[in-house]
């Protein structure tokens, strides 16, 4: 297990003409669970071959608890990595699949047949594969084969990280949920440093304790789950996270006040004259709908039950906006809205306006 | 109850029609010269299986079958393992891609008859430039006088005509392999022997079965090459069935003979191929019914 620090690592495709990874710096902590969410093509999976070396970053380095591996081909950084589609070694059996990876050492890292057969066995209680374990890989179920791929990344127990790249792409929804849990409880048993990447925001944010949001090649927040939902340092954050996700309304400032549409807005402290596209952005479970005469006229334009609440889609004025209403709560026939003024924040240029203003 | 349809039967008339002219009524004409003996006159007299009881117990046509299965042999000894090391040694991407492929196709688009005139001229001794050069440098070499020097020409020959056929097979299998797995074995630290034993063999098992197929039919009734560069010879050193058979039905005119050899020669091919495709394709069959329990330490 090792602490991995990124040193203004960028990367290119075409030789510098664009850039598929824009320069940054991270460090991920020894035995943390992070995922790496963002919209596809946005450079997850760059990223993630950088740290496994199976790509060489065009610029920056990388270290493995201080030390530059940026050198180091796949074989002896001690990585595991999973990757969206199960590679499975068709010809061996499940038993022989997990051991593959323990049996290529060679020198003085070499295990004894016994110990491989243990930690081959281990493997196989932990994802629960005791049938399978003497069955060739062939004409397996794709969820089969996808755990066979996890668990020929947990059985090398002293990895220094565990990447997964998207692994649930293939799994069916009813086992997606147990897998992911499986896999927290393996973190919290053997303490890993695990990297997540997904497009899925339920997936990082059930998964991960820390979650890198990147958008074209940029890390654009680093967080907690909540965090990323209370204050989403970027408006595509703020609208990539929940469901749905944030309402960013254009908006000018006025002392404590915001004005929408010439609609005045509390907010709860003061803003100073700041210049640039100012945005207000609000998620929908802290916008309350009410009759007419309180807050602000709205047009609902639909109307979606998802069973434990309705979402609500709206045009103020030329603006979409989405409301969270209760169940059982009737929809006044002259709609109109409040947002919860400590729920509300400040955008300059798609950036949040911080406290420190 | 749907009533029977014999329309469809229309639509298979056409191809019905076209294999009984090109296989079914030859194939059966062979089989009715192989029962009869005639003196001439078109008189025809029955013989029932004496023809064949001739061919199989003619030390000529055991000798022939030997050189056949060495000839073969040999072939798939070398073309198989140097075509699989080429199409490894291919680039997978790049301009490089097209050059080798087009390299490759070259000697496949080369008629047999035009393959065998090349080589006949190459290999001469007094006027072609590998027998010349190899005589210049001291070498002792006569493909028409020594019956080692006539075998080794005709499988170079053959191994530079028909590699490239495995070659191609061997590297539709390779680039269908996606990068993950390549990656996944990087991951899991395996070396190359081991990202070749389990990664590319296996998923070039199904066109090898072809490629393995293919040469051992075609080396097997290899006829046209040797007849332009040997001629059978040195001696009958380099006569094939193929050839023996000609020489046989057209040669001498034996007609009754010759229908029985070719019907066992035929039924030979048969039988082989039938093992090869049995043989390679059981392990397929074997997995995907092996259920056994046990782990596999």
């Amino acid at each position: 297990m090792a602490r991995i620090t990124l040193k203004n690592i960028a990367h290119s495709y075409d030789g510098g003409d664009s850039y598929a990874l824009k320069a940054m710096s991270h460090e991920w902590l020894d035995g943390g669970a992070y995922a790496l969410l963002g919209p596809s093509g946005c450079g997850k999976t760059t990223l993630l071959n950088i740290i496994s070396g199976l790509l060489q970053p065009s610029e920056g380095q990388l270290l493995f608890d201080g030390v530059d591996v940026s050198q180091l081909p796949t074989e002896q950084r001690n990585i595991a990595q999973v990757f969206q589609f199960p590679v499975l070694y068709d010809t061996m059996t499940v038993a022989e699949n997990l051991a593959f990876p323990l049996r290529n050492r060679r020198g003085a890292d070499k295990l004894s047949a016994a110990e491989i057969a243990s930690r081959v066995q281990q493997a196989i209680a932990m994802l629960g594969l005791e049938a399978l374990a003497g069955r060739k890989a062939r004409g397996l179920s794709a969820d089969d084969k996808q755990k066979i791929s996890l668990g020929r990344g947990l059985v090398r127990t002293d990895v220094n990280a565990i990447l997964f790249d998207e692994p649930l792409t293939v799994i069916d929804p009813h086992l997606k949920w147990q897998l992911r849990t499986q896999l927290k409880q393996i973190h919290r048993q053997f303490g890993h440093t695990m990297i997540y990447v997904t497009h899925d925001q339920t997936e990082a944010l059930t998964f991960a304790d820390k979650v890198v949001v990147m958008l074209a090649g940029e890390v654009v927040q680093v967080g907690t789950p909540q965090q990323l939902f209370d204050t989403p340092q970027h408006t595509f954050v703020g609208k990539f996270i929940g469901s749905p996700g944030m309402n960013v309304l254009p908006c000018e400032l006025a002392g404590n006040e915001a004005v929408v549409d010439g609609h005045h807005i509390a907010l709860v402290r003061e803003y100073p004259v700041l210049t640039g596209v100012m945005e207000l952005g609000i998620r929908p479970e802290f916008v309350r709908l009410v009759g007419q005469g309180q807050g602000i006229p709205v047009q609902i334009i639909s109307v979606e039950d998802v069973g434990r609440h309705r979402i609500a889609r709206a045009q103020l004025n030329s603006h979409r906006l989405d409301i969270i209403v209760p169940e059982h709560q009737p929809l006044p026939s002259m709609p109109c809205v409040l947002f919860d003024s400590d729920r509300i924040n400040i955008y300059q240029n798609s950036q949040l306006v911080g406290w420190d203003l | 109850m749907k009533p029977w349809n014999n329309k469809a039967w229309l639509f298979v008339l056409p191809v019905l029609v076209l294999v009984a002219f090109s296989a079914i009524i030859p194939l059966m004409t062979v089989v009715n010269y192989s029962v009869q003996d005639s003196f001439g006159n078109n008189e025809f007299y029955w013989v029932g299986l004496e023809w064949f009881q001739e061919v199989l117990a003619s030390e000529r046509f055991h000798n022939s079958l030997m050189r056949n299965l060495l000839f073969s042999g040999i072939i798939l000894l070398i073309e198989i393992p140097l075509g699989i090391a080429v199409a490894l040694a291919m680039p997978r991407r790049g301009w490089g891609v097209s050059v080798c492929l087009v390299l490759m196709a070259l000697p496949l688009l080369i008629p047999w008859n035009v393959v065998g005139t090349i080589w006949q001229v190459f290999a001469r001794v007094d006027i072609g430039l590998l027998g010349h050069t190899l005589a210049a440098m001291g070498v002792d070499y006569n493909y028409t006088q020594d019956t080692l020097d006539a075998w080794i020409t005709l499988i170079v020959m053959d191994v530079w005509h028909w590699t490239s056929l495995v070659v191609l097979l061997c590297y539709s299998g390779l680039v269908s392999i996606p990068d993950a797995y390549y990656q996944a074995a990087r991951i899991d630290g395996a070396s190359r022997w081991a990202v070749f034993r389990y990664i590319q063999l296996p998923k070039m098992r199904r066109v090898l079965v072809i490629a393995v197929l293919l040469r051992f039919m075609d080396s097997f009734m290899i006829y046209t090459e040797p007849f332009v560069v040997t001629g059978g010879g040195p001696g009958n050193a380099t006569t094939f069935l193929s050839i023996d058979l000609v020489q046989m039905a057209i040669g001498q005119f034996d007609l009754g003979p010759a229908a029985a050899m070719s019907l066992v020669y035929f039924l030979i091919i048969l039988v082989i191929s039938w093992v090869f495709y049995t043989v390679m394709t059981q392990q397929d069959n074997e997995s995907v019914t092996d259920g056994r329990a046990g782990g596999g330490q």
